[in-house]
């Protein structure tokens, strides 16, 4: 077997398993909402519950089936892109969503395009003055805003920005964006809080990648041959942390899952959390697992994309 | 959390038995206790009764009568702290236990036993830590209902494949070793292996890693209270209350502030705890 290969058997193999998981997570969705105490079909006739009308209902909604054949046909289904209907207002689930997801990836971008080079940034430069007050400082700052709930960090944003300093306005998402004024302030606080977020974890990896590069013998190689020590990071140790950077980027963004779950909820961000955390209220069950499903895939895929880069990035597995 | 504190205190001198903490982790432990004390004595040293009004002005001011103020209702916030202590720290604490005991056994099982068993239950966990811990739990609590007893075993669920992980990676390298080998040779049965060989030396980084889960926990308690599905009223843990009294937040109300720093503060001082555990204790292979 030529050894140019095994970077690519190793993608596969990891890709294999990402849809292997992703089998098992879907069942564990499905089992999870499917199998509650209390019939979907009394729920939903609430008053008008006569036994006949509840195992008409059953019949229309398949309920009757065995419940391994229902999670087939769902999983058949959502694999052809039918989410199924909403319970509690009758409308197909990828209506609902259409508008909802194409919000929540724009408030996931924007945050991306903010916090992905400040925390480079802010993560290199730690590394490169390891154990002066600059790195202490970033050190500090990051494990804290780890070690709180995000509806804290948000609290504090809407605290700082709004209530003492009066820039923004504090729990509200002006409906109308119709000018670039106002989509920013509209975008401002849930960006903030959301950066905030994954910055932390992205700081942290970053310094930690570089650090453990700077440590090679031929960056010290570098050093002893006199290079200034801004040299021998930028010059040196990056080009050969980039993999581990980047995979770590990917895995610090998984965190904006369940960061957006919250700040959607605080801010009342119309997005998909916001329409989850909705369902639930109602349970409104198709609606629930499609969202679900929607937070797994797009966990599942950074979890998944860090892996290759860190595969494809590693050029003993190249030769 | 508690086997670690006895060793500070039990063995007469830690410093020459090398398990002495510098002063960092010696504030958040002193936090940790504090929390700890507050969560079984709260409710008796509350001020005032955490679910009475007691006040009529809502979202009240910092006074000497009320030390945090009131919340939306007009009940005292100090009050409802202390006893949404005993919420926060009881549920994550049991959730913990549940979750690396689970963890640990089947981490250890799974080491030395191998083969087929050891990798579906490996591939199963590692599938589950596919799914983000906050929408596991906002699932399940949809479905089933929020209860304690449904809250820890969710949380003990969503925490229990890492801390397998964990464990069995540290019981695949102890099982490695010439002294396992010895005994498997001496023909020792698979429970004596994995109680009398493994498990002691496995222990302090299982604890370090228990403290770490503990934080997530709480972080996913409080996010799922601050969604209204964990505590529900008229109880409250300090998720809850922070959702309660959000609205006061644009006022500047201090019901919103206490509740997050009491949670801030033990988070970070578990952190702080863990991060200066002595190396001894932390990895035993250094």
């Amino acid at each position: 077997m030529p050894k140019s290969l095994l970077p690519w058997i190793l993608v596969s193999q990891r890709l294999g398993i990402a849809l292997l998981t992703l089998v098992i997570v879907s069942f564990a969705v499905f089992f999870a909402t499917e199998l509650l105490p209390g019939d979907v079909a009394e729920i939903l006739l609430g008053q008008a519950a006569t036994p006949e009308a509840v195992a008409g209902l059953r019949t229309a909604m398949g309920l009757d089936e065995p419940a391994m054949h229902r999670f087939v046909g769902w999983l058949v289904g959502l694999a052809g892109g039918d989410m199924g209907t909403s319970y509690v207002n009758k409308m197909a689930v990828s209506d609902l969503m259409g508008g909802r997801l194409v919000n929540s990836l724009r408030l996931a971008a924007v945050t991306t395009l903010v916090s992905v080079p400040i925390a480079l940034a802010l993560g290199i430069g730690a590394a490169m003055w390891k154990g002066s007050m600059f790195d202490r400082v970033v050190s500090v700052a990051t494990i804290s805003v780890i070690s709180v709930p995000e509806f804290m960090v948000a609290t504090l944003a809407v605290l700082i920005f709004a209530v003492w300093l009066g820039w923004l306005p504090a729990l509200a998402y002006g409906a109308n964006v119709d000018s670039w004024g106002a989509m920013l302030r509209a975008y401002a606080m849930p960006v903030i809080t959301l950066s905030f977020v994954v910055s932390a974890q992205m700081i942290r990896m970053t310094r930690a990648a570089v650090i453990e590069t700077i440590n090679t013998p031929y960056v010290e190689m570098a050093l002893l041959k006199g290079a200034s020590r801004r040299r021998m990071v930028l010059g040196h140790a990056l080009p050969n942390a980039l993999g581990p950077i980047a995979n770590a980027v990917a895995l610090s963004l998984s965190y904006l899952v369940g960061g957006v779950i919250i700040v959607e909820t605080i801010f009342n961000y119309p997005g998909v959390a916001k329409l989850m955390v909705d369902a639930v209220a109602t349970r409104d069950l198709p609606l629930i697992q499609s969202c679900a499903m929607i937070f797994c895939v797009s966990y599942l895929s950074l979890i998944t994309l860090a892996d290759l880069i860190a595969i494809l990035s590693n050029p003993r597995l190249r030769r | 959390m508690m086997i670690e504190r006895s060793n500070a205190f039990v063995i007469p001198t830690p410093k020459r038995l090398g398990y002495s903490f510098n002063w960092v982790g010696r504030v958040g432990l002193a936090v940790i206790l504090f929390w700890a004390v507050v969560a079984i004595v709260g409710p008796w040293i509350a001020p005032h009764p955490p679910g009475e009004i007691v006040d009529w002005d809502y979202f009240g001011p910092v006074t000497a009568d009320f030390w945090m103020g009131t919340d939306y209702l007009g009940r005292d916030i100090f009050s409802r702290i202390l006893m949404g202590a005993r919420y926060t720290v009881g549920i994550a604490l049991a959730s913990v236990v549940l979750a690396c005991a689970g963890g640990v056994i089947l981490g250890m099982v799974a080491a030395v036993i191998g083969g087929w068993f050891d990798m579906i239950l490996s591939r199963l966990l590692d599938a589950f830590n596919g799914i983000p811990s906050l929408l596991f739990g906002l699932v399940v609590v949809a479905a089933v209902g929020s209860s304690i007893p449904v809250l820890i075993l969710t949380l003990a669920a969503i925490y229990l494949p890492g801390s397998y992980r964990f464990a069995r990676a540290l019981a695949v390298n102890v099982n490695a070793t010439d002294y396992v080998t010895v005994a498997r040779a001496r023909g020792e049965s698979t429970p004596y292996l994995i109680t009398r060989e493994i498990f002691p030396n496995i222990l302090g980084p299982v604890l370090a890693d228990l403290g770490l889960r503990f934080v997530f926990i709480v972080l996913v308690l409080s996010g799922l209270s601050f969604l209204g599905l964990g505590v529900q009223p008229p109880n409250a843990d300090w998720g809850a209350l922070v959702r309660e009294n959000i609205e006061g937040l644009s006022l500047g109300a201090p019901a919103v502030i206490f509740p997050s720093i009491a949670i801030a503060t033990l988070t970070i001082s578990v952190n702080m705890f863990i991060d200066n555990l002595p190396s001894k204790i932390r990895d035993r292979s250094e």
